[in-house]
């Protein structure tokens, strides 16, 4: 549905974003994550066609978004960051232009104002002008004028900013009910949100594309990731010496001894792929042993550990060069 | 025809805002108690004896020089300011169709406040015999003066988020428009201009095509003028518009 093609931004001697490509299929929720400034906004602003690339294309739907503009943009509904909009109408004027914009006719364009209206929960402020809304709610016109058409097509720049937890999770919600049957792409530094809706997952940093994958995926990279932790009672050598003879384990970290229980971290070997059976192995290592096992679990890698990992933030930069 | 339609909602929204906020009604105000002020008063336009409106068409392409690029200047410096621009620019239409829009949602603007002028009309047809050929293409030269300032607005607006620079830079080209045909100015050149430059300028001037309008001749040199000025000025702004690297 959406095919980003070897995308370039430069201005000037800086290259903003660089050669980024992939693809969204229908019943896809891609998290476009990044820290700021890496090309986040940019890279979906030449999507939705706000930009001219520099090189590359992106083609929605067939259209593209430099060939065939018009076409292409009309499948797009586009949140923008900082949800604009005009202050001076209200939500439903603005709502209706929108719609009429889009090619409705009035009685048509009447009818998805109201519906946006209901999804987004606008009824109360549906004659106030845009300017007298709180944030949340100026927020939610701008994304009830993303959805008013149905679009296939969705580009979300930080859909949750601003808003607070009741608001975050209902938009949350929205966006997973509607990822089953259109494309979205939605930006994020918000790392819990992937979880929550993404079913893949890009990162970007500094204009190049550093990570495609799914969210399971970007966890496994974690160097935490397999991690198993288990809580025994057992003479602590024994119990060291055991673990360590395990296949796949690299190494064995003993993260506290108290009243005669032992919790150690089974670090896996990487080289040997992850492997889901270690907990069990140990399992089966403290029953032999009759050691009373009271705690088990596999890390599953956080997404901020690898996030910290593959980017390069712009503090550690400094902190460098400090140094 | 789907592009006439864009055109025309893009407009409709546009004079949604104009009549939305104050200013629209004290540019009105500002607009018809200033050029009643300098018709009437400076102009003395009772003791002139002379049932015509020239002292009344004699200062509109003044008055317009600061009070249509103050109605311009919003065009899309706003747009930029408040971000609204990156929700119109994409949406599936073309960019000149919303270049188009706005500039005819001000230009019916200024047009309004122009029609808001007919009882000077009504006051010279009460007291004699005007010819009222010549003050429908008065009209019409008033209209092609605003069409062209507001052109130029647009280009200054489209550059900056700022109105107030987008006001100031448009007033002073649209100065050098008027001046160059300025018999004032015009006549310090031709001692040491050959006269076939001056004239050049002169015709630059927006001044210049004004004033034939005014004696009542409709020539399609000034309509020629006015047109592809407006329309230079608008291809202009969407080159700009396009090829822009921000908000």
């Amino acid at each position: 549905m959406i095919e980003v093609k070897n995308l370039v931004k430069r201005y000037g001697p800086k290259t903003a974003v660089d050669d980024v490509s992939f693809s969204v299929e229908r019943g896809e929720v891609l998290g476009f994550l990044g820290p700021n400034g890496a090309g986040k906004s940019t890279t979906m602003r030449m999507i939705t066609g706000f930009f001219p690339p520099s090189s590359g294309t992106a083609v929605i739907g067939g259209k593209d978004i430099i060939e065939a503009d018009v076409e292409a943009k009309a499948l797009i509904g586009y949140l923008p960051e900082n949800a604009p909009a005009y202050s001076e109408m209200s939500v439903e004027k603005f709502l209706t232009f929108m719609a009429e914009i889009r090619g409705f006719k009035r009685a048509e364009a009447r009818k998805l104002v109201e519906k946006a209206i209901v999804t987004c929960y606008l009824q109360s402020v549906r004659h106030q002008t845009v300017e007298t809304l709180s944030k949340g709610y100026r927020h939610r016109a701008c994304f009830a004028q993303a959805i008013l058409h149905d679009p296939p097509v969705l580009i979300l720049d930080e859909p949750t900013d601003g808003l607070d937890p009741n608001q975050k999770r209902e938009m949350r919600d929205l966006i997973r009910r509607m990822g089953k049957h259109k494309a979205i792409i939605l930006s994020t530094h918000i790392l819990e949100e992937v979880d929550a809706v993404c079913t893949r997952v890009v990162i970007i940093d500094q204009g190049k594309l550093i990570f495609n994958g799914s969210p399971d995926e970007l966890r496994g990279q974690s160097s935490a990731a397999g991690a198993v932790s288990i809580t025994v009672s057992g003479p602590e050598k024994a119990v060291r010496d055991a673990f360590k003879k395990l296949p796949g384990v690299k190494r064995v970290d003993i993260a506290d001894i108290s009243d005669g229980r032992i919790s150690l971290i089974l670090t896996p070997d990487k080289g040997t792929g992850r492997s889901p059976d270690l907990a069990a192995a140990a399992a089966r290592v403290a029953a032999e042993n009759t050691w009373e096992l009271s705690e088990l679990s596999t890390n599953p890698g956080r997404l901020e550990d690898v996030f910290s990992q593959i980017t390069v933030s712009d503090t550690a930069k400094k902190g460098g060069a400090l140094s | 025809m789907r592009s006439l339609t864009n055109v025309l909602c893009v407009m409709k929204r546009e004079l949604h805002d104009y009549f939305a906020s104050p200013v629209a009604y004290v540019f009105i105000i500002i607009f018809l108690a200033l050029l009643g002020f300098f018709s009437f008063q400076l102009d003395d336009f009772f003791g002139y004896g002379q049932a015509n409106l020239t002292p009344f068409f004699r200062w509109h392409p003044w008055l317009f020089l600061i009070l249509v690029p103050a109605i311009g200047m919003r065009q899309w410096a706003e747009e930029r300011r408040s971000g609204s621009m990156e929700l119109l620019l994409t949406l599936p239409i073309a960019v000149w169709q919303a270049i188009t829009g706005k500039f005819l949602a001000a230009w019916l603007f200024v047009g309004l406040a122009l029609f808001l002028t007919f009882p000077a009309v009504l006051t010279v047809i009460g007291l004699g015999d005007p010819d009222l050929g010549i003050i429908a293409t008065g009209y019409l030269g008033s209209m092609m003066v605003a069409g062209i300032y507001l052109a130029i607005t647009s280009v200054t607006s489209a550059m900056t988020r700022s109105q107030v620079v987008s006001f100031i830079v448009s007033v002073v080209i649209c100065l050098l428009l008027v001046l160059a045909g300025w018999p004032m100015v015009t006549n310090i050149f031709v001692n040491w201009l050959p006269g076939s430059i001056v004239d050049g300028i002169a015709a630059c001037s927006v001044l210049t095509h004004y004033q034939s309008l005014q004696r009542g001749v409709i020539d399609t040199r000034d309509l020629v003028y006015a047109g592809s000025v407006i329309i230079f000025c608008l291809f202009t702004t969407s080159v700009i518009l396009r090829n822009r690297r921000s908000l």
